[in-house]
């Protein structure tokens, strides 16, 4: 393990960030498979970008994998019905401040997966991002960036290195980490052909230093593949929190600083989640598309963390009795991680395409702010290298014309000032309101 | 449980240092000195920090209540201040300069510039001076340790007639403030505070180093200058106050460099025997310069012109 350490070291580390008790407590649970609730409620937008349309209605049948809604525009991606059964309803629900269609799919149980599903031949760039497209792919580290559309690149613009985010820096969540460990083929098999197709020089798949496991299982797959030449590598990358953050780890990978405002491609990178390689292999493999997703389920008010296996549209209200039900103490629930997880109002939540984990936290301390000391913590850690202590200042007087020179929308809202701040002041909260500020300005 | 789940916005968990903290943070690290200072000042020594920790609890209190803000003498701020204040007092002056010196750093210094975070120089410093030009004899005839006779004046003022040795002067057996006398245990309480991570070693290394190199560049003792008179106190727990002292690394730096240049300069060709305290209000007051020029960069940041490139 030493000899890798040094081999796999990173080019780069970003100044600033924080460390963070990790609570990988589910590193070792092995996936369970839930099975399908009586019930799914599929939204249509589970991504970022225009709604899908639904294209079922009411009394159709369906199977695992049928289409229910298809893209519509350039920067959108379709939606499968999860389960076998029949077309409920499709009812209008207000999801993230927009009204969605929901697909209400009742499961007949027998899980019949759709007789038109077959493998999906890639041999050129079309047919991959074809794939991506048709297996209704997101960034599922969280972003729920179209995937499709991430692959299909302007002419002109010359990509060299993939770089494969397996650094799942939130804590608790182990759901990447597991999939590096049970479909670590898939990843592997995934990266070498995503290279292959897009012609890109080198692959970089970075993995925090807290799963050595996961390090050595794909660090040997990678140089045992029968088209290993050097130009994969695996890079174990300091285990400090936001490490996963697209600029964080081409800046690792690469030693390339992302420019405000632009695209990975801009620094000829694209990145690419282990669960959305995996995922994608497994649809060009199979022609299932992306209907389930692995749930890590923990937080302080769990006694077993566990990693299931869930249908997307399952209400979080199931998911949670299925691993035996809540703590008595529990007071709130998360969607994702602690730093930069949704809040859940009801159990009534689906789990959705870009979920990764499900948090069920006790009920905290009471934190009292106090004045800011200046103490100067939140411009230490953040990650893009702001002041937003001096945000909150200028937001305080009414300054709203200084976000811009204040550079606010470099923020990530990766949570890191507000986590540091000892007179837990809300710096990210207000960095959020100042970027939606400057946004509605332009 | 459905009826009463908790919303709150991201980050959803918190480091869990305080402001409470770190300022008992303060407090511990001064403890030794400050039991130190009880021992070989005595009594009045105790009397002196007690009345001016409970003189500036008490201002901070009413501030609050007759201007119906929030209470805020629980983040202990104040009593870091009483507590710094205290020890800066020698020990044969009255009492009653105590309280005055606690108006001053807690209502006029603090308060009246907006409370904590707020006050452009340290309030303890701050009410120093102002006894210092007020009272200048009381504020500067200084008890003999453990005999508590009144001597006329600390090893800094000595060292051309009848120095010290540098044994008695880095454990603290000679004349001085009940609290600055120790340099060994006020460099002790320095060192935690730099461990438990509450303050950076840049201000207090630079500061010294500086004093100490200048010094001896000069021709003059650099061990001498940083052992007697307050630079240990000053450079350790009072030029790293946050608020008053640069965030970034480099304007730390600056600032720790600076102090050290106007201790000696004021040493070296003033007619003060003692610079520390004024060192540090100058740059106090320059520190939002510091800041300014200091500022880092957003990571990967592109001027506004640059874009279209």
């Amino acid at each position: 393990m030493k000899l890798i350490k040094k081999e796999l070291k990173p080019l780069k580390k970003l100044r600033g960030g924080i460390h963070l008790d990790h609570h990988k407590n589910s590193e070792n649970a092995e996936t369970i498979v839930m099975p399908a609730p009586e019930m799914v409620y599929i939204p249509m937008s589970q991504h970022i970008g225009a709604h899908a349309s639904s294209c079922v209605k009411k009394g159709d049948k369906v199977y695992v994998g049928t289409v229910i809604g298809e893209a519509s525009g350039f920067v959108s991606a379709p939606v499968h019905s999860s389960v076998s059964g029949e077309v409920e309803d499709i009812i209008v629900k207000n999801i993230g401040g927009r009204d969605t269609d929901v697909a209400v799919i009742k499961s007949d149980g027998e899980m019949t997966i759709d007789p038109e599903l077959k493998p999906f031949t890639v041999r050129k760039v079309a047919d991959l991002t074809e794939a991506a497209k048709r297996c209704g792919l997101v960034g599922l580290g969280g972003a729920g960036f179209p995937a499709g559309v991430k692959l299909s690149l302007p002419d002109g613009v010359k990509i060299d290195t993939l770089v494969v985010n397996g650094a799942e820096c939130e804590p608790y969540i182990t759901s990447d980490n597991r999939e590096l460990i049970e479909n670590s083929k898939d990843v592997v098999e995934g990266v070498y052909l995503i290279k292959k197709i897009m012609k890109i020089d080198k692959a970089v798949i970075g993995i925090e230093s807290n799963k050595p496991g996961a390090i050595e299982n794909i660090n040997e797959l990678v140089k045992n593949h029968k088209e290993y030449d050097g130009s994969i590598t695996v890079m174990r990358l300091p285990s400090t929190y936001p490490q996963g953050a697209e600029k964080a780890i081409i800046y690792s990978a690469t030693g390339r600083k992302m420019p405000g405002g632009a695209l990975p491609s801009a620094v000829g990178c694209i990145v690419m989640n282990v669960t959305s390689i995996g995922t994608l292999y497994r649809f060009i493999k199979t022609g299932m598309p992306l209907v389930r997703k692995r749930i890590t389920i923990d937080g302080t008010a769990v006694s077993e963390p566990k990693n299931v296996s869930v249908c997307i549209g399952t209400p979080i209200k199931d998911v949670i009795d299925f691993v035996g039900g809540v703590d008595e103490n529990a007071d709130r629930i998360i969607m994702g991680g602690p730093m930069m997880g949704a809040p859940v109002a009801s159990e009534d939540v689906v789990v959705e395409k870009r979920n990764n984990a499900i948090l069920i936290m006790k009920e905290r301390e009471k934190r009292t702010t106090t004045n800011c000391i200046r103490c100067g913590r939140c411009a230490a850690a953040c990650p893009m290298h702001l002041y937003p202590q001096q945000v909150e200042s200028a937001y305080n007087a009414g300054l709203k014309d200084r976000f811009s020179e204040m550079n606010v929308n470099y923020c990530m809202e990766c949570g890191s000032c507000a986590y540091v701040c000892p007179a837990k002041r809300p710096l990210t909260e207000v960095m959020r309101i100042a970027k939606q500020t400057l946004r509605g300005k332009k | 449980m459905q009826n009463k789940l908790s919303v709150s916005t991201s980050p959803h968990i918190r480091h869990f240092d305080t402001t409470r903290g770190i300022m008992l943070d303060v407090i511990i690290a001064l403890l030794p000195a400050t039991v130190f200072g009880f021992v070989i000042f005595g009594w009045r020594a105790v009397l002196h920090v007690a009345i001016c920790v409970a003189a500036c609890l008490l201002c901070e209190f009413l501030w609050n209540v007759i201007l119906k803000k929030p209470q805020s003498i629980g983040d202990l701020s104040a009593a870091v201040t009483g507590l710094i204040l205290g020890l800066n007092m020698p020990t044969g002056a009255p009492f009653w300069i105590d309280i005055i010196g606690s108006v001053a750093a807690i209502i006029v210094v603090k308060q009246m510039f907006g409370g904590l975070g707020h006050n452009f120089i340290n309030p303890a410093m701050g009410a120093r001076i102002i006894l210092l030009v007020s009272f200048p004899s009381f504020m500067t005839s200084f008890t003999e340790p453990l005999v508590h006779t009144v001597s006329s004046a600390t090893p800094i003022a000595l060292e051309s007639t009848a120095p010290v040795s540098y044994k008695t002067l880095f454990f603290g057996m000679h004349p001085g403030a009940v609290g600055e006398v120790s340099a060994f245990l006020l460099l002790v309480g320095g060192l935690y505070l730099v461990a438990r991570k509450v303050i950076s070693p840049i201000i207090p290394v630079c500061f010294i180093g500086v004093t100490a190199g200048l010094t001896y560049i000069a021709g003059g003792d650099g061990l001498y200058a940083i052992l007697s008179g307050g630079v240990m106190l000053g450079a350790i727990f009072m030029a790293t106050d946050y608020v008053t002292s640069p965030t970034t690394k480099w304007g730390k730096a600056i600032f720790g460099i600076g102090c050290g240049i106007i201790t000696f300069v004021i040493r070296q060709f003033g007619s003060l025997p003692e610079g520390v305290s004024y060192a540090i209000i100058l740059m106090n007051i320059l520190t939002p310069h510091i800041n300014t020029l200091t500022a880092q960069k957003p990571f990967g940041y592109v001027k506004e012109g640059k874009k279209d490139e």
